[in-house]
């Protein structure tokens, strides 16, 4: 049936249904139609049985189904009326899984619009109506008993509420927990016995659950299709399918299934749900969350301050009063975990380290579509062999990815910027500044950098701060010097060796942008092909902003030695230069003795011009500084008048 | 403005004359020390204010404050935003130098940002971080 509605949605846009959203979606067809006939008391059981091929879902259980998600009535008017219902009158398979798609756009907070169902989407949520937590509670009785142990995540405010009314174990097993639907392996069983408890609770204490209080995103509904299996099975998938719950669940079905994970352990889909919490308290995924920001979103969690002081005391790692994306992850994760009951750890586990999270899971979400191409040619497990070369090239990243975003403008004071307070607001942190500060010095950067978040792990991991140093090594990986020694190498290497010193970290930036201009145009389009470019383009880049006119013909000779030492980080915008350069070296190299004076001459001037972006670049870093530390002694002083006010 | 008292020791932190933290190694006599630790407030606040410009100093206060029979060493520390440290020393170990009270008392100031910088600690509640206590603590087992 799903391959028919997926495939053959004749009334409407063609849906791409994931796996997981093919067995939920499946699911909940399947429940509403078969409750049509017997009601919604006895419908589930039967519904579960009922043939997933029945060709319409009945208006009532539908209707129930849509209330259940929580959304205005206006919304799921429109819902109805976008997925074709009300014109064909009935909810036929195309039908409903149009609408449960675009239930899941607007608890994403989409627009209610065909378009939208067309991206990828969490798993429509819904809060279980209180009818079917009889039939699932009478069904797994018998379950109850094995799987009690584990405690199940519920952050709805229901979930609270429900605690408050009934006794602790029995939340504890929340209905709120709904088997994920990618592991196949999770074992439905005590999913099952908690969510037929929470169903009977909820039955028994609450008319109708609240919404999440996570702003009612991303709910994972998690179909138990696969994992299914007895009779009280069914039932259970229904309500699990109809469940919001937080992917810490899954994790604890993952401890109880013999999982080789600890409890401490992310899952692809909690991350995805945390990175998508994330973005919804801060668009930009390298960015930081600040800490009241944090702290108002995880005080919804209901749990004690002190706990939550102590989760962020693990989580925020480098004391900075802001959550990078690990760090929200890793306290995200706590938070799931003490809700369900798992003790906090004492120290934070190894696998929600920031380092390790940011190589465990791959980002390619993070990446802008600037980077897409660059992203994807780093996976996560390269991320760490990337990370070698990202020191080389950190600071040649941090101008490039800020100067594609920029588009190249002639903004070198935005790059500088953007590359200074990259390594700024690290050395902040790492001096205890305050708090402020480094946010606000870390949001900057964040805010204008590049998507790329790559690099900032690349930074974190490789370079927690980012210091000047690593520039240098930056420009000596690409900078010209190293294009001399290539391009020289046969001919005259000492000479080359001589030029290779005095160029420090920055030169190469200013300078080779400077010769791209001209030639950036065309190319850009190489560029992009090569790869190896990055280098080049990075130090391209930099000149470009930096508005010094470089020489052109003799930076592209050097394109060509970039293209070895660099990796993959082809810019669009840096592509060009750097494309160009490296289909001219083959000629260039023919008349490397006639050339390599010019080279030289071109290298001294380089380096002459290279000097002058190195003060501009210092005056304006120690103006920087001068500005951090007013601010911070402006913060202080508030903080000194603030704090009698609060105490007494 | 919060002290915190160390002692060989207690530990207390106040905050604008309200304790904020306090940890005491010894846990008997813990209320002299408290009162020991009130009666040096005063004297650091003479001392704040005859400071002027430079805030942040590490101060010793008068070793010959407490009786001499106690032979205790109170040493006190302020911070740019008035929080005091107070660190009461027995004089019965061997007396520790002045550079390793003020390595104690950095160390001290540094894990307070960190408490700080948590959201959910709202200044002048009482400091419940573990990694506070935890890095006093063995700072304490140090000094012992």
């Amino acid at each position: 049936m799903e391959a028919a509605a997926s495939g053959g949605c004749g009334s409407g846009p063609p849906l791409l249904l994931s796996e997981g959203e093919q067995q939920c979606y499946s699911e909940l067809f399947a429940r509403c139609a078969g409750a049509a006939g017997g009601g919604p008391g006895s419908g589930p059981p039967e519904a579960a049985r009922a043939a997933p091929g029945a060709s319409t879902a009945a208006s009532g259980p539908v209707a129930d189904l849509f209330r259940a998600s929580q959304l205005p009535a206006e919304t799921l008017h429109q819902i109805t009326e976008l997925c074709g219902a009300k014109r064909v009158g009935y909810f036929g398979p195309t039908q409903f899984y149009v609408a449960l798609k675009l239930i899941a756009a607007a608890q994403s907070g989409l627009p209610v619009r065909i378009e939208s169902i067309k991206c990828e989407l969490p798993l429509p949520r819904f809060m279980m109506s209180k009818t079917d937590a009889e039939i699932r509670f009478g069904n797994m009785a018998e379950l109850h008993g094995t799987k009690v142990q584990i405690p199940y995540l519920i952050t709805e405010k229901n979930t609270f509420k429900r605690m408050d009314d009934e006794d602790k174990q029995q939340e504890t097993q929340s209905p709120t927990m709904s088997p994920l639907a990618s592991p196949p392996s999770s074992p439905p069983h005590y999913q099952r016995v908690p969510l037929s408890h929470g169903y009977s609770k909820l039955r028994k204490s609450t008319e109708q659950m609240h919404p999440a209080p996570y702003e009612a995103r991303q709910p994972l509904v998690q179909p138990e299709g696969p994992s299914l299996g007895g009779p009280g099975a069914k039932p259970l998938r229904h309500q699990a399918s109809l469940i919001r719950s937080f992917s810490v669940e899954r994790e604890l079905q993952d401890n109880n299934s013999s999982y080789p994970d600890e409890p401490w352990r992310i899952t692809e889909e909690q991350r995805e749900y945390y990175v998508n919490q994330f973005r919804s308290l801060q668009p930009d995924p390298s960015s930081f969350i600040s800490g009241s920001v944090a702290k108002n979103f995880f005080t919804k969690s209901k749990l004690s301050i002190p706990e939550l002081s102590y989760i962020w005391e693990l989580s925020d790692a480098d004391c900075d009063g802001a959550l990078s994306l690990p760090e929200f992850c890793a306290a995200f994760h706590l938070i799931v975990a003490r809700k369900n009951g798992y003790p906090l750890p004492e120290g934070l586990p190894p696998t929600l380290q920031p380092e390790y999270l940011q190589a465990a899971f791959p980002k390619p979400k993070w990446e802008c579509a600037l980077f897409d191409s660059y992203s994807e040619s780093v996976p996560a497990n390269q991320q760490p062999r990337d990370l070698n070369r990202m020191e080389k090239l950190s600071i040649k990243d941090m101008a490039d990815f800020p100067v594609p975003t920029q588009d190249v403008t002639g903004d070198d004071k935005q790059a500088l910027k953007s590359a200074t307070d990259e390594a700024l607001p690290k050395d902040m942190s790492e001096d205890s500044a305050t708090p402020k500060d480094s946010n606000s010095l870390k949001a900057r950067p964040r805010s204008r950098s590049y998507s790329s978040t790559s690099i900032e792990e690349a930074m974190k991991r490789g370079e927690d701060p980012p210091t000047p140093p690593p520039r240098p090594q930056k420009t000596h990986s690409r900078a010209s010097s190293l294009d001399l020694n290539k391009v020289f190498q046969p001919s005259v290497p000492a000479s080359k060796s001589g030029l290779l010193p005095p160029p420090p970290a920055l030169p190469p930036r200013p300078c080779p942008s400077q010769s791209e201009q001209a030639s950036e145009a065309e190319l850009h389009p190489q560029l992009n092909r090569a790869p190896s470019q990055a280098a080049e383009s990075s130090p391209a880049k930099k000149d470009i902003p930096y508005s010094q006119p470089p020489s052109k013909p003799i930076r592209r000779k050097f394109r060509p030695e970039n293209q070895a030492t660099e990796s993959q980080e082809p810019t669009t915008a840096v592509g060009g230069p750097a494309s160009v350069a490296t289909v001219k070296p083959h000629p260039t190299v023919q008349k490397q003795s006639s050339k390599q004076k010019k080279a030289i001459q071109t290298a001294i001037r380089k380096n002459k011009e290279a000097n002058a972006v190195l003060a501009r670049l210092n005056s304006e870093l120690q103006q920087q500084l001068k500005e951090v530390h007013q601010e911070r002694i402006a913060l202080e002083n508030q903080l000194e008048q603030l704090r009698p006010v609060t105490v007494l | 403005m919060g002290w915190i008292l160390v002692t060989s020791a207690t530990v207390i932190l106040f905050l604008q004359n309200y304790p904020l933290y306090i940890r005491s190694v010894p846990t008997e006599n813990e209320l002299k020390f408290h009162y020991m630790v009130h009666t040096s407030l005063d004297v650091v606040d003479e001392k704040i204010s005859a400071m002027g410009k430079a805030l942040v100093d590490q101060r010793e206060l008068y070793l010959g404050l407490l009786y001499p029979t106690e032979d205790y060493k109170v040493y006190g520390y302020v911070t740019n935003s008035k929080v005091k440290f107070v660190m009461v020393v027995d004089s019965s170990n061997t007396a520790l130098r002045d550079n390793e009270i003020r390595s104690m008392f950095r160390k001290l100031h540094n894990s307070y940002t960190d408490v700080m910088c948590n959201p959910f600690y709202n200044p002048g509640d009482r400091i419940q971080s573990r990694a506070f206590d935890g890095m006093v603590t063995s700072m304490m087992i140090q000094v012992c």
